[in-house]
C-alpha cells in the first residue's frame, strides 16, 4: 500500500511538474519576444489572443504540422536521437529541484521535491552535462558544415565552462557542509543569510558559466546566426527544431532554478513581512527574475568571438573560480 | 593610415598590404573600464529603453498619413455638375513612358466628346505622374491610395468605372459641420 501510494504521489509530482516546465517553456518564449521587443522600442507580438498570449499555442501547432526535412546526408539514428538527448536532461534537472517545504495534503505528508537526495548538487552537473551530447550529435549527425561547426563550438564551449561552473560552488558547498539541494535552503533564513552574501564572487562565475552552458546571448556561438546559419540546428525543422527549443528554453529555466535555490534562499521568503506569500509562489517569483534577467542580458550585449570565449573561460572565470574555492576553505579553516 | 609594405613579388605583380596597426595593452584600468565598468552602463541604458514608447505603427490597423504630393492610385476628377472632365483627348497617353493608359472616345448627346473606354493597366503604371501633369483639363490626378493589390492580372486595369470619383462627393462631415461653425462665428 505504502508503495502505490508512493508511485501515486510520485506520478502526480512528475506530471505537474513537466506540466508547468512546459507551459513555462512555451510562455518563455512568448515573454522573451515581447520584451525584448519592448527593449528595442517594438511591439512584439500581440495578435495572437488577448495581448498575443495564443501565441505559443500557435507556435506549436505550427511546429508540429511544418514538414519535417530530413537532409539526404543526415545520419539516420542520430539525427532521430540528438533532440530528445538535449531534451531529457533539460527536464531532468528538475528532479531534485524543492518547489517548496514539506506539506500535508489530505492527511498525507509530501514533499515538495521529486527525489531529496543528499547529492543532488552533483546530481544537477551530471545531468546538465549530459545535454551537450545531444548538441554534438546534432551538429555531426545533420552532414552539413554550418551544423558541425556549431555543434563543435558548443561542445567545446560548454566543456571549458563545465570547470569553471563546478568549482564556483564549492565555495557554497564547503560553507553548507551539505550536497542536498532541499538542506541548502533550509539554511537560508531570511534575507540576510542567502548564499549570495557570502559567495558572490561565486555566483558571479556561476552564472557567467551557466549562461555560457546554456548556449545563451551573449554565448550563443553554438546558433550564431551571422556566421552559421543556425548553428547546429541548422539543418532540423518541424517538432524536431521544437524540441531543441523546448530543451533550450528548460535548461534556462532550471538553471535560473538551480542558482535562485543555492544562492537565492530558493522557496523561502526573504522577508518576514511577505511570509504570506507562498513558497512555491515565492520560488516561481525568484526564478522569473533570473528569466528577466537572461533576456535582459540577450538584448544588452553583443556576442562573443569564438578565442574571447575560451580566453574568457580558461584565463578569467577558471583562476577566479579557484581563487575563491581556496579563499573559501581557508576563512573555514581559519574561523573553525 | 599606415605605411604600404610589399608582402610578395613575382614578375607579374606585387602584393602590398598595410601594416596592421599594433594592439595597444588596455592595462588593468582598460580592461576593467570595458568590462566591470562598461557592463552596467549598458545593462542600465538598455533598461531605460524598456519603459519608452514604442515607435512601431501597427500597419494594417494604423495607417500613417500620406504626404500631399504622394502619387498613388489615379483617379478621374469631374465639375461641380457631374460631367466628367475628361475629353479623351489622348495627351495623357501620349505622356505616359509605360504606355499604361488606353482610351477610346465617343460623343454624349451634346456633342461633347467624352472618354467611351478608359483604362489604366496599373500593372505596367509607374506612377510617374505624367498624365496628371500632361492633362489640360485637369481631369486626371494621382491620390493618395496605395493599398490595390489584387490576386488577378485583371483586377489591376482599372476602367472609367473605377477610376471617377462618385458623383455626389462624400462629404466629411465632421468638416462641414465645422466648415458650418466657422460661417456663423
Amino acid at each position: 500500500m505504502d508503495y502505490l501510494q508512493f508511485a501515486l504521489i510520485s506520478l502526480i509530482k512528475v506530471v505537474t511538474i513537466v506540466g508547468v516546465v512546459l507551459t513555462g517553456c512555451a510562455y518563455m518564449t512568448y515573454a522573451e519576444r515581447r520584451i525584448v521587443a519592448l527593449f528595442q522600442q517594438r511591439v512584439g507580438p500581440n495578435l495572437a489572443g488577448p495581448f498575443g498570449l495564443l501565441q505559443p499555442m500557435a507556435d506549436a501547432i505550427k511546429m508540429i504540422f511544418k514538414e519535417d526535412i530530413r537532409p539526404a546526408a543526415a545520419e539516420g539514428w542520430f539525427y532521430n536521437l540528438a533532440p530528445v538527448i538535449t531534451f531529457i536532461p533539460a527536464l531532468l534537472t528538475f528532479t531534485v529541484i524543492p518547489f517548496g517545504d514539506t506539506v500535508t495534503v489530505f492527511g498525507i505528508e509530501t514533499k515538495l521535491i521529486l527525489s531529496d537526495m543528499n547529492i543532488g548538487v552533483l546530481f544537477f552537473f551530471a545531468v546538465t552535462s549530459l545535454s551537450v551530447y545531444g548538441i554534438l550529435l546534432a551538429g555531426w549527425s545533420s552532414g552539413s558544415k554550418y551544423s558541425l561547426m556549431g555543434g563543435l563550438r558548443a561542445s567545446a564551449q560548454m566543456i571549458s565552462y563545465e570547470v569553471a561552473y563546478g568549482l564556483s560552488l564549492v565555495g557554497v558547498l564547503l560553507l553548507a557542509q551539505t550536497l542536498s539541494l532541499q538542506e541548502l535552503v533550509h539554511q537560508q533564513q531570511g534575507f540576510w543569510g542567502m548564499y549570495v552574501w557570502k559567495q558572490p564572487i561565486g555566483f558571479m562565475v556561476f552564472f557567467i558559466c551557466a549562461v555560457a552552458e546554456t548556449n545563451r546571448s551573449p554565448f550563443d556561438l553554438a546558433e550564431a546566426e551571422s556566421e552559421l546559419v543556425a548553428g547546429f540546428h541548422t539543418e532540423y525543422s518541424s517538432m524536431r527544431f521544437g524540441t531543441f527549443f523546448i530543451g533550450e528554453y528548460a535548461a534556462m529555466i532550471g538553471v535560473g532554478a538551480i542558482a535562485t535555490t543555492i544562492f537565492f534562499g530558493g522557496w523561502q521568503s526573504p522577508f518576514e513581512f511577505l511570509d504570506f506569500i507562498p513558497p512555491v509562489l515565492w520560488f516561481a517569483i525568484k526564478v522569473s527574475g533570473f528569466m528577466f534577467f537572461y533576456i535582459w542580458m540577450r538584448a544588452t550585449l553583443p556576442r562573443f568571438r569564438y578565442d574571447q570565449l575560451m580566453n574568457f573561460g580558461w584565463k578569467m572565470l577558471f583562476p577566479i573560480a579557484l581563487l575563491n574555492t581556496m579563499l573559501t576553505a581557508g576563512i573555514r579553516l581559519w574561523l573553525k | 593610415m599606415n605605411k604600404l609594405k610589399t608582402i610578395s613579388r613575382t614578375d607579374d605583380y606585387v602584393v602590398l598590404s598595410r601594416e596592421s596597426r599594433p594592439v595597444p595593452d588596455p592595462g588593468v584600468w582598460g580592461m576593467l573600464r570595458t568590462t566591470v565598468v562598461a557592463i552596467p552602463i549598458g545593462f542600465i541604458t538598455v533598461f531605460k529603453h524598456l519603459f519608452r514608447k514604442s515607435v512601431t505603427i501597427e500597419y494594417p490597423f494604423k495607417k500613417r498619413p500620406m504626404f500631399p504630393r504622394y502619387r498613388g492610385l489615379h483617379y478621374l476628377e469631374r465639375y461641380e455638375d457631374g460631367t466628367e472632365r475628361c475629353v479623351c483627348c489622348g495627351l495623357c497617353a501620349a505622356a505616359c513612358p509605360a504606355d499604361a493608359i488606353y482610351m477610346e472616345p465617343m460623343e454624349n448627346e451634346n456633342g461633347e466628346r467624352l472618354a467611351k473606354v478608359y483604362e489604366i493597366n496599373m500593372i505596367r503604371c509607374i506612377f510617374c505622374g505624367f498624365c496628371e501633369e500632361a492633362c489640360p483639363e485637369e481631369a486626371i490626378f494621382l491620390g493618395q491610395e496605395y493599398e490595390f493589390a489584387t490576386d488577378s492580372r485583371d483586377g489591376f486595369i482599372y476602367n472609367k468605372e473605377k477610376l471617377l470619383v462618385t458623383h455626389p462627393r462624400p462629404e466629411n462631415t465632421l468638416k462641414k459641420m465645422w466648415r458650418k461653425v466657422r460661417r456663423f462665428f
